[in-house]
């Protein structure tokens, strides 16, 4: 079905022709599940469904963009059309197997359960993320950067505490959430305190190695410039640590969230992201649980988006984005 | 060449420098029993083959390499006190811009360290990229220049704080001949017109002795000198300069010296 | 004619040159032991100090309450071995671990080891399902571009994503159908380190120059061939690198997997016991029995990657 043109992948007829077809598909199955009809028929239309939109997909994929906007555009949509052709066979599926709510509730459950817990979900996000996790991932992220500044000075220290840093990094960290819990009680510094430990060494490790990223050439020439070790800090070894302080930064943010939820695991009081997702779980209300994680995942992939962004602006000048 | 009454102190004065470096397995005796006098106003260049200690005596000129041995003035201090008096400017292999700077920014950097204000930074900026034909390219990044046009912003870098002495390490080793060409002859016009003292190292013979009014040859294992050649050419030297007689005895002179000291092993 | 190299009797020639014993006390001052041996006691240190101080107030209460005349070297004495400290001191933790493990059988579920085992194990199931799943979806990404312009950014987009939050849901629903025991958790397992492995892989198997890849075009080699003979060597860097931080993430997934049914074994299991009792040294000797854990599994991987890369011919 895909026809090329040109040599530029399927046309838009032949694009515009699946993604009809998987549309009338998906609407074909869905009616006969709002008449409770569960025959052939359905698993007929399912399949459809998929052919169709898997077909779209590889259609559009096999465009040869034009210009830079509609690279961009297809390095959006594709993924779009393959997730939310997903969501749909995972709403069809369960509903044609019924499979109980306790074990797969389908999205529009989910949608459903976020739309009706709202304020849950606010005073869940505010304890978890904008307690914990910020608190932590601001003392953690800037300590590490602060120890990491004081420690390149002496190269006996790098090279003392780099190895224990990485051997840190890969500890199972999240473990101290009960000892925190003993030390700063069960509400929300504690969880901030795990949240503090597992991104202070990613920080550390990042800051030191990308302060030594600087070249022996630009280190030589503050050297003629008899700059002090300030100004060398300031002016050349910062800038050129960029690159690895923010690797480190989006590492640690999705650390933070992780570290928090799953701390609240061990013990928290009635609020909470990780509270929610066990009790809800002991409830077997996996609906709520899946809206939890949904909000979980939206703060998340926010985080790591804006800094993206910021990364983008204050590294443009990185040959990683400069290869077109 | 003026011969003043009373000769003026030299601009770097060596004696007897020796330096090794301590490897892993075998020291390498990178200089030995260097002997050099480099007198205000000439343009001195160091070519060798690799190993033969240019770039290391450069560097220790320069105090970034300690000598083990022997004496080294320059300017009548130690390398270190001219380092901190600010009185030479490098300029390194590759342009060594600072990517997250544009040019004007980039030339601005020694002057932001050595304390100018900003009217005086904005002044001397200006100036040496006029001076080495970069004017209007000040708010450009450095990958968007060529490699020769940074390399033209690093020789302003290294100007704009207006030291006496000019130390180059190979700044035209990475670039195409023509481009290589057309900056020898800007370099020679700027020696004219600034008068600076100029250490020049080199590998390459015809640049050598374009550039120089002596040419000092050198070979490896130890590093040492192996002759030092004066090029009387005078001072208006255009690039056909290249194809006369003169030009080419000196290049012979310097070619047998440097197959003299190789010693293929 | 080859000019002598200088001779060891000329004088001058001893500068610079070391004998052994001091060529060997620069290696170990330029070295790597020395200072992460300095660095380890000063932890240690700090670490006796910070003990003293936390311990300071619960005991000196417990003192008191002896009626006992006592100084501060029996206050110092007793933070270092309180019976439920607020930090246990160093040797106390050792001393756990080791009566935990030696001193008890290792099949019965007072012994560490046992614990450390049930851990150990789905984590090594999960981690391998899970490297084996991750390099067959890198493969697959490499040669369809409809799953590389598809699928790939989610993937990439779940890095972003808490996932280990869907541990305890994972395991509730699978026990409700009846799946108990090691599988649930290998499950979880699998997904942590699929993710690492995937990513890492696909910057892997695509990282060759490209001249090397058009060098294979010239041979006409197959896309098989291409990948077994150029892709596969070339992204065993990458392959080992993932693979460190996909086992650290199965052994975090196993733990956490642990907590939600209030298991009664596994470190994670030891853990949470340990924090409804107070029992704080049990706690503790769980924590470092799982770091150890991680930090040899991670020390083997590095044991595989210098092999392997050796082999390949890589500079030590």
């Amino acid at each position: 079905m895909s026809v090329a043109r040109n040599g530029a992948g399927p046309g838009p007829g032949a694009i515009a022709l699946t993604g009809g077809l998987a549309a009338m598909a998906a609407i074909a199955a869905l009616s006969l599940l709002g008449v409770d009809q569960r025959g052939p028929l359905l698993i007929l239309a399912i399949l459809a469904f998929w052919a169709a939109s898997w077909r779209l997909t590889v259609s559009l994929a096999a465009i040869e963009p034009r210009g830079r906007a509609g690279r961009v555009a297809l390095q959006v949509l594709i993924p779009i059309v393959f997730g939310v052709s997903l969501l749909f066979l995972w709403e069809l599926v369960v509903r044609a197997l019924q499979v109980p709510i306790v074990l797969l509730p389908a999205p529009s459950d989910i949608g459903v359960r976020i739309a009706n817990s709202l304020p849950i979900l606010w005073v869940d996000f505010v304890q978890t993320f904008l307690k914990a996790v910020v608190a932590g991932y601001v003392i953690g992220c800037a300590s590490g950067f602060a120890v990491a500044v004081l420690v390149d000075r002496s190269s006996f220290l790098k090279r003392g505490l780099l190895p224990v840093g990485n051997l840190v990094s890969a500890l199972p960290i999240v473990g101290v959430a009960p000892i925190m819990v003993m030390w700063f009680g069960f509400d929300w510094p504690s969880k901030a305190a795990v949240v503090v430990v597992m991104t202070f060494f990613p920080m550390l490790v990042n800051t030191v190695a990308g302060l030594s990223a600087a070249g022996a050439m630009e280190r030589d020439l503050m050297r003629t410039y008899a700059a002090g070790p300030w100004q060398s800090l300031l002016k050349l070894r910062l800038p050129a640590a960029m690159p690895f302080i923010f690797n480190a930064l989006k590492i640690n943010s999705t650390l933070a969230l992780i570290g928090a939820i799953v701390a609240e695991f061990f013990g928290t009081p009635i609020v909470g992201m990780g509270f929610r997702i066990s009790a809800e779980i002991g409830r077997m209300n996996t609906d709520m649980v899946w809206a939890e994680i949904a909000v979980a995942a939206l703060a998340g992939s926010l985080t790591y988006g804006i800094l993206s962004v910021i990364e983008r602006i204050t590294t443009f000048w990185h040959p990683s984005y400069r290869k077109g | 060449m003026e011969k003043s009454t009373a000769a003026p102190a030299p601009v770097i004065e060596a004696r007897n420098l020796d330096l090794v470096f301590e490897t892993a397995d075998t020291p390498v005796h990178a200089l030995k029993g260097i002997d050099l006098t480099v007198n205000s106003g000439e343009f001195v260049s160091f070519i060798g083959p690799s190993g033969c200690g240019k770039t290391t005596l450069l560097r220790v000129i320069a105090d970034l390499e300690q000598p083990t041995g022997g004496s080294i003035s320059v300017n009548g201090m130690t390398p270190d006190q001219a380092r901190q008096a600010r009185a030479y400017g490098y300029v390194f292999q590759a342009a060594a811009l600072y990517p997250w700077r544009t040019i004007e920014k980039n030339v601005a950097l020694p002057l932001e360290i050595m304390g100018f204000d900003r009217a005086e930074r904005k002044r001397r900026i200006d100036g040496n990229l006029e001076l080495v034909g970069l004017a209007g390219f000040g708010r450009k990044y450095p990958w968007q220049l060529s490699g020769g046009m940074q390399q033209r912003a690093s020789i302003a870098r290294a100007l704009c704080f207006d030291p006496d002495l000019l130390l180059m390490d190979e700044p035209f080793g990475a670039l195409d001949e023509i481009v290589r060409d057309h900056l020898n002859e800007e370099l020679l016009k700027l020696w004219a017109k600034t008068r600076k003292t100029v250490v020049f190292v080199t590998h390459s013979i015809p640049e050598a002795v374009f550039l120089s009014t002596r040419i000092v040859v050198m070979s490896p294992r130890p590093g040492r000198i192996h002759e030092i050649i004066d090029c009387d050419l005078g001072p208006d030297r255009p690039l056909d300069i290249r194809d006369t007689p003169e030009f080419l005895a000196i290049a012979h002179r310097v070619r047998e010296g440097l197959r003299a000291g190789h010693g293929y092993d | 004619m080859t000019p002598p190299s200088t001779p060891i009797a000329e004088p001058g020639a001893a500068i610079g040159y070391a004998g052994p014993l001091r060529r060997l006390g620069r290696r170990m001052r330029d070295g790597r032991t020395v200072p992460v041996l300095t660095v380890v006691l000063a932890i240690l240190a700090i670490w006796y100090l910070a003990a003293i101080g936390m311990n300071w107030a619960t005991e000196t209460v417990k003192l008191e309450r002896a009626g006992e005349a006592y100084g501060v070297p029996d206050t110092v004495a007793a933070t270092w071995s309180a019976e439920r400290p607020v930090l246990p001191a160093p040797h106390q933790i050792v001393v756990e671990i080791w009566n935990s493990t030696v001193g008890v059988k290792p099949s019965s579920p007072r012994s560490l080891l046992y614990h450390a085992w049930v851990t150990l194990s789905s984590t090594l199931l999960g981690f391998l399902i899970g490297t084996a799943l991750g390099v067959l979806l890198a493969v697959g990404i490499l040669n369809s571009r409809t799953l590389d312009k598809s699928l790939m950014p989610w993937i990439i987009a779940s890095q972003t994503i808490p996932i280990l939050a869907i541990a305890p849901m994972v395991i509730v629903v699978l026990n409700s159908v009846g799946v108990t025991g090691l599988l649930p958790k290998a499950i979880i397992s699998t997904y942590l380190s699929f993710f690492p492995v995937a990513v890492g892989m696909v910057k892997g198997l695509r990282s060759p120059d490209a001249m090397l890849i058009d060098l294979m075009h010239t041979y006409s080699a197959t896309r098989r061939q291409t990948l077994v003979k150029l892709r596969w060597p070339a992204s065993m860097p990458f392959l080992f690198t993932s693979m460190k931080v996909a086992v650290a993430a199965a052994l975090v997934g196993a733990i956490v997997g642990e907590l939600p049914t209030g298991a009664v074994a596994g470190l994670g299991a030891r853990l949470l016991a340990g924090s409804y009792y107070g029992q704080t040294i049990q706690i503790w000797s769980a924590l470092v029995a799982a770091a150890i854990m991680a930090g040899v599994l991670v020390w083997l991987i590095g044991l595989g990657e210098k092999a392997s890369l050796k082999r390949m011919g890589a500079r030590p």
